[in-house]
């Protein structure tokens, strides 16, 4: 009765989309499974504001329409589809929490959290391209670069036209940064950089990148331009996780950037971590958008899905699945939501993001491990979700803080006695 | 130019029709509701001329109280501003009734140009963009799938069962928009913030004379488990029996 309208809000995708036939271009075929529904066990979207709705089912309609249908042969590609950064930028969802007067949108952290929500449940690779973009480049240069800095580089990143990348983890240090082997030492007015960056989300499209190095005066970022002369992002082939975005190695050769590319305002290790705090706060939530994209796939496959002349959903294994499955995402969406509030409200501390990150990533990968089970043979194919997902929350577990430093950062702050070392 | 887009909101498409107890509505317990899919063609027009012509947009809607959703998520596209013409039996309005305080509207408002979807996807009428041109005595182009416009009139495509058809027409005038006119934008996030300080003006609206009542409704006869017939060209023949002896189709 109501077939011929698109579904806002609870929109067609390509893999667990729905077969009606679509008004836009490079639909995957997929299988013809309905559109996502949203669990929402406990009602929390009466907790959102109106905007905040808006913002989320925007968001969603996009994921669904635009991403959804193209990510399956872009993960089997190994390939990023660049050309939707423009479509992001367009839409605000760079550095969406940060002042208009940049640019940005001006939204609030829980707006914010729900745009991170549905790009993940679309792909973890792009919410890692967002994250980065906003959190790990645009948020540094807000809070520790310069009022020209601010000026020259947010407008820009936040439409999409620089895309910008992050370089602190490096090859033999990832969870211990502080041991960085990267320099900067001054020569005249200028700084030369030298080192080796890795894992880089958005090293190779990059024009821009946050560099962090030490120095004689502690440890120092800059906005390098990616063009100058000794640096070079090769890409990191070879993945089985976030297959779906760009992966790279930075190398620096004598690169020379005048002080002007310094961020004035980062003193210390405490600068590049305070932005993983922020980036680390949209994964709380993107693990809930992966879970909840599983979750659903779970539950419509096993009540389609008939064995032994009655659909799987109709067992007593299954349904303890979904039961575990529901509640573990409803605690998951209770603190994001409480994160997001306590981080509007300005008190949201970096051991509350620390328990977030820790929490919902490692439920969005354990729901993954359930449903790719409960898919029987069909898990283990692209044409459903789960796989992907599966494979990508293997990355997301670990960087930002691996589960288990950051499990060693809330047992630092229960007891007050570090155990890092 | 001041543009008027008449818009519905609709049941979202995932919802299990369900008919009420009394035999005659839709039993609407738990329904989520979206704009009607033409009716984000009419304002995606409406925002596209005001971007080559000029003017002012302003959104209409015959609704219940929270079809504010509908008429924000309008304004974040674009329009400037909207009008909610509250009545809580919204469904139960026939549709010369709608075009009715539509029309009232509009002359109100003073617009010199209407676009409203083809058809509103949950009745199915297609009547309610037709009966607003008659009631406003302006031109009336229907199932409108190309447009070029002037500040005096347009031109306009429609597809009809027996071919294409190329209509001019002077403003005022009320449009009524088919797929293939555009690609309707997504709200961004900045026109979601903005949308919050666009007006929106809440009017009661008058009674409903209905002409027209619903006596029943029934669901669709549920679709009969198809069959297999064969496999290959072998298979033909007994197709060919089934299509003509069973279904009755060839």
């Amino acid at each position: 009765m109501f077939g011929e309208a698109r579904p806002r809000g609870v929109p067609p995708v390509g893999p667990g989309g729905d077969s009606r036939p679509s008004r836009l271009p490079g639909r995957a075929a997929g299988n013809t499974m309905k559109p996502f529904q949203q669990l929402d066990f406990l009602g929390l979207d009466a907790e959102l504001s109106e905007d905040e709705r808006m913002v989320r089912d925007t968001v969603r309609s996009w994921s669904s329409e635009r991403y959804l249908p193209i990510v399956m042969d872009h993960f089997e590609a190994g390939t990023f589809p660049t050309e939707v950064l423009p479509e992001l930028g367009e839409m605000g969802l760079f550095g969406a929490n940060l002042p208009e007067e940049y640019g940005c949108a001006g939204l609030n952290n829980v707006a914010y959290g729900l745009i991170c929500q549905e790009l993940e449940r679309a792909d973890s690779g792009l919410r890692s391209a967002a994250s980065v973009q906003g959190s790990l480049v645009m948020w540094p240069i807000f809070e520790y670069g310069s009022e020209e800095q601010r000026r020259e580089f947010l407008p820009r990143l936040a439409t999409g036209e620089l895309i910008g990348c992050f370089g602190l983890t490096e090859p033999d240090f990832g969870s211990n940064p502080g041991g960085m082997r990267t320099t900067a030492r001054r020569d005249g007015d200028d700084w030369i950089l030298d080192g080796r960056k890795m894992w880089i989300t958005n090293g190779t499209i990059a024009q821009i990148a946050i560099m962090w190095a030490r120095s004689e005066e502690g440890f120092l970022g800059f906005v390098v331009p990616c063009d100058a002369p000794g640096f070079s992002a090769p890409e990191q082939k070879h993945k089985f996780s976030l297959r779906a975005s760009v992966t790279s190695e930075l190398v620096l050769e004598d690169v020379r950037v005048p002080d002007s590319a310094r961020l004035p305002k980062a003193k210390g290790l405490r600068a590049p971590l305070s932005c993983l705090t922020q980036a680390r706060y949209g994964i709380a939530w993107g693990g809930v958008g992966a879970a909840l994209a599983c979750f659903d796939e779970a539950l419509q496959y096993t009540k389609e899905r008939v064995v032994f002349d009655k659909p799987l959903a109709g067992f007593q294994l299954p349904q303890k699945k979904l039961a575990d499955m529901a509640t573990d995402i409803t605690l998951g969406q209770l603190m994001a939501l409480r994160l997001g509030r306590l981080k509007d409200a300005g008190t949201l501390t970096p051991a509350q993001v620390s328990m977030g990150k820790r929490n919902n990533v490692h439920l969005g990968l354990e729901v993954a491990r359930t449903v790719r089970d409960m898919l029987g043979a069909n898990g283990i194919s692209l044409e459903y979700q789960v796989g992907r997902h599966l494979c990508n929350l293997e990355s997301v577990i670990t960087y930002e803080g691996t589960h288990d430093i950051h499990t060693l950062a809330l047992g630092h702050e229960l007891t007050g006695i570090p155990a890092y070392r | 130019m001041k543009i008027v887009v008449c818009v519905k909101r609709v049941p979202t498409t995932d919802v299990q029709a369900k008919i009420a107890a009394d035999g005659a509505a839709l039993d609407t317990s738990g329904f989520q509701y979206m704009l009607s899919f033409y009716d984000e063609l009419a304002v995606e027009q409406a925002i596209l001329t005001k971007e080559q012509l000029g003017g002012e947009v302003v959104v209409v809607t015959v609704g219940p109280g929270d079809a504010t959703k509908e008429l924000r998520e309008c304004l974040a596209k674009g329009a400037d501003s909207a009008v909610l013409i509250k009545d809580d039996a919204w469904m139960d309005r026939d549709a010369r009734s709608t075009a009715k305080v539509l029309a009232d509207k509009v002359r109100e408002l003073g617009a010199d140009l209407v676009f409203t979807g083809r058809v509103a996807t949950d009745r199915d009428n297609a009547a309610v963009g037709a009966m607003l041109g008659t009631l406003l005595d302006w031109a009336t182009v229907t199932d409108v799938s190309e447009l070029e416009l002037t500040e005096s009139g347009g031109t306009a495509k429609r597809e009809s069962e027996s071919g294409v058809e190329t209509l001019t027409f002077s403003l005022p005038a009320v449009v009524t928009c088919d797929k293939g006119l555009n690609e309707p934008r997504y709200a961004g996030l900045k026109g979601i913030m903005a949308a919050k300080k666009k007006p929106v003006e809440e009017v009661d609206a008058p009674a409903a004379e209905n002409h027209v009542q619903v006596q029943s409704l029934a669901l669709p006869a549920e679709r009969q488990e198809g069959r297999i017939v064969g496999e290959g060209a072998a298979a033909v023949p007994a197709l060919i029996e089934a299509l003509q002896n069973e279904a009755q189709v060839l």
